[in-house]
């Protein structure tokens, strides 16, 4: 068989089977510890009838789905209801794409190391963004078209709420695209002439130069990986569902297998964001050198560099459930003074602490890391104190009130 | 005929598409959601011309953010199916007729001034090494005025916003 033809066709379409399959199978594992886990914090069993510890329960789950009756109500929308969770999970599908899960595996017979890697586009984290940007609107067509009070304030509710936390998302990176420097020899065995910042395999593989971002930019890491939470939709920001308000929030009119795809594509985003976590700020697939067991692009480092990112990322995502059983859900003025009034300055001080320090220090990453910790807690008081004056002049309730930036939710509310 | 021919008419094919539909949807949601599909397609024909950081804009901007609110505002406002009494009326249709005529008359110079379609691969040839470093380069040094007043208005358009909603909600205590 042609090399050229196994190298532009063969192997990428194995890498793109390889990534989808992991993330249906990663859907399913999240359901199932995420239904253990929550039992073993609230201290009862969950799930563990179905297979051993109860590891069959998710396709006993989707098996149920499948089979119930698919019910379009008569009073939705109905090319829209049924557009709808196909808009939801499809962005959160691709946005995999551009994810380095390992650094790369040399096979016998091609010249080049293959990349761990579907797509390194040269605008890599914009490309994240732009289809995190997407993922809202399955939800608010969804919940429009299901022609629902509780499921439209579901969808209002989150369309603020992703336009408010993407601007964190977004301006909490810029410190990291600023620092991400990798040397000569890296950079020729990529094949590449210039570090890209934008590209998240030069963004991981500068963390297995330097040290791992979460270090140098933390203020950044905890606005990011609380943007992340927010876009979504997770517990303590799930306020488009909202079960004790609002049902069942935007997917209520929904059930059967369409109700199951909202559910795989929360699941789904969860899995993609803590892979993007872990590549900005958590060092990709670098752990200390463990990663080049066997010398550098053979077989083995490149298994062990993929199982260091998969087991990363499986840490993170514990973290999300371990963060639902800990927070209980913000108020929505709460969810808008937090985004706009902390986090958003916090994302916007990092930029400017990392870029005045990189100046002054010559790249000295320690007063970097520092610098930005300190910043981060500055910032975070003074915005603390100006609400305390604030609720001292006012009554609380105004204050209230006055805070919430879309004022028209109140009306509706 | 090459790959990126087909598929500048497949995204120029869609982009219009949806420009159309926008305009013929009588129900607001379905037109902003054309409006949406219209800016994907001209994301893609940004980066069939090797403008790759301007596509990504394109969809984060555009169908990420503005359009995001669009909607928020049509299903707070629950505007409902224009009927046929808000179609255009009298004068108007005459100023939209004349407007039509003379964009007809542009597209009609444009078709025949282009030429043969090579516009696209000499653009492809011109802007292949255009990277997100490159134009913040230009951006803050050759364009630096532009920019800084760009963002003068910007923040003007901001303060507006803000003084006529806190002016609203002084008049309703």
């Amino acid at each position: 068989m042609d090399i050229e033809l196994v190298k532009d066709i063969i192997i990428p379409i194995v890498k793109i089977l390889f990534i989808v399959h992991l993330l249906i199978i990663g859907v399913m594992a999240m359901i199932w510890s995420e239904r253990r886990v929550s039992g073993w914090m609230q201290d009862r069993l969950g799930p563990n009838r179905v297979g051993p510890q109860g590891l069959l329960q998710p396709i006993a789950d989707g098996i149920k789905f499948l089979f119930k009756e698919d019910l379009i109500p008569n009073h939705v929308d109905k090319p829209l209801y049924v557009l709808a969770p196909a808009m939801l999970l499809v962005p959160a599908m691709i946005t995999i794409a551009v994810v380095p899960f390992g650094s790369s595996i040399s096979i016998a017979g091609i010249d080049e190391p293959i990349p761990l890697q579907i797509a390194d586009i040269n605008i890599g984290i914009l490309y994240i963004l732009a289809i995190a940007s997407l993922g809202v609107y399955g939800v608010v067509i969804g919940a429009w078209a299901s022609n629902n009070k509780y499921s439209l304030l579901g969808g209002l509710r989150s369309s603020a709420q992703m336009i408010s936390y993407e601007l964190t998302l977004g301006l909490a990176i810029i410190g990291v695209l600023m620092l991400t420097e990798l040397p000569n020899e890296i950079l020729t065995k990529f094949g590449d002439d210039e570090v890209n910042p934008l590209s998240l395999r030069h963004i991981a593989a500068s963390q297995g130069v330097h040290p791992w971002n979460i270090l140098i930019h933390f203020p950044a890491f905890l606005a990011f990986t609380t943007a992340m939470f927010a876009e979504t939709n997770r517990l303590p920001f799930d306020l488009a569902e909202a079960e004790q308000e609002l049902v069942a929030g935007y997917h209520t009119e929904y059930s059967s297998m369409k109700f199951a795809i909202f559910f795989m594509a929360e699941y789904m985003n969860m899995i993609v964001g803590s892979a993007v976590v872990v590549t900005l700020f958590l060092g990709g697939w670098h752990f200390f050198g463990l990663e080049n067991i066997g010398g550098e692009g053979s077989i083995l480092a490149g298994l062990i560099s993929f199982a260091i990112f998969f087991i990363k990322t499986g840490i993170f995502l514990f973290v999300f459930i371990w963060v639902r059983w800990t927070l209980p859900r913000f108020r929505y003025d709460q969810l808008m003074n937090f985004g706009w009034k902390f986090l958003l300055p916090v994302a916007l001080t990092s930029i400017v602490v990392t870029g005045t320090l990189w100046i002054i220090t010559d790249g000295n990453r320690l007063w970097i890391g520092i610098g930005n910790v300190v910043a981060a807690f500055i910032v975070v008081a003074i915005v603390a104190g100006m609400f305390a004056l604030d609720n001292n002049s006012k009554s609380s309730t105004q204050a209230t009130h006055d805070a919430a930036p879309l004022r028209g939710l109140d009306a509706v509310e | 005929m090459t790959a990126e021919m087909i598929l500048f008419f497949i995204f120029g094919a869609v982009s219009l598409i949806g420009a159309i539909a926008v305009i013929s949807f009588r129900h607001p949601i379905y037109s902003a959601l054309s409006l949406i599909v219209t800016f994907f397609a001209q994301a893609g024909l940004f980066v069939l011309l090797g403008a790759h950081f301007v596509a990504a804009v394109q969809v984060i901007v555009y169908a990420g953010a503005i359009m995001v609110l669009f909607l928020f505002v049509i299903m707070l406002l629950n505007l409902g199916t224009l009927s046929a009494k808000s179609a255009l009326t009298g004068k108007l249709k005459g100023v939209v007729v004349v407007l039509g005529v003379l964009l007809a008359i542009q597209g009609v110079y444009i078709a025949m001034t282009a030429g043969t379609g090579t516009a696209l691969e000499s653009a492809q040839a011109s802007t292949e090494t255009v990277t997100t470093y490159k134009i913040g380069e230009l951006l803050f040094s050759k364009y630096l005025l532009p920019f800084e007043v760009t963002s003068l208005i910007l923040l003007a358009a901001l303060i507006g916003v803000i003084v006529l909603v806190k002016r609203e909600s002084q008049t309703e205590n």
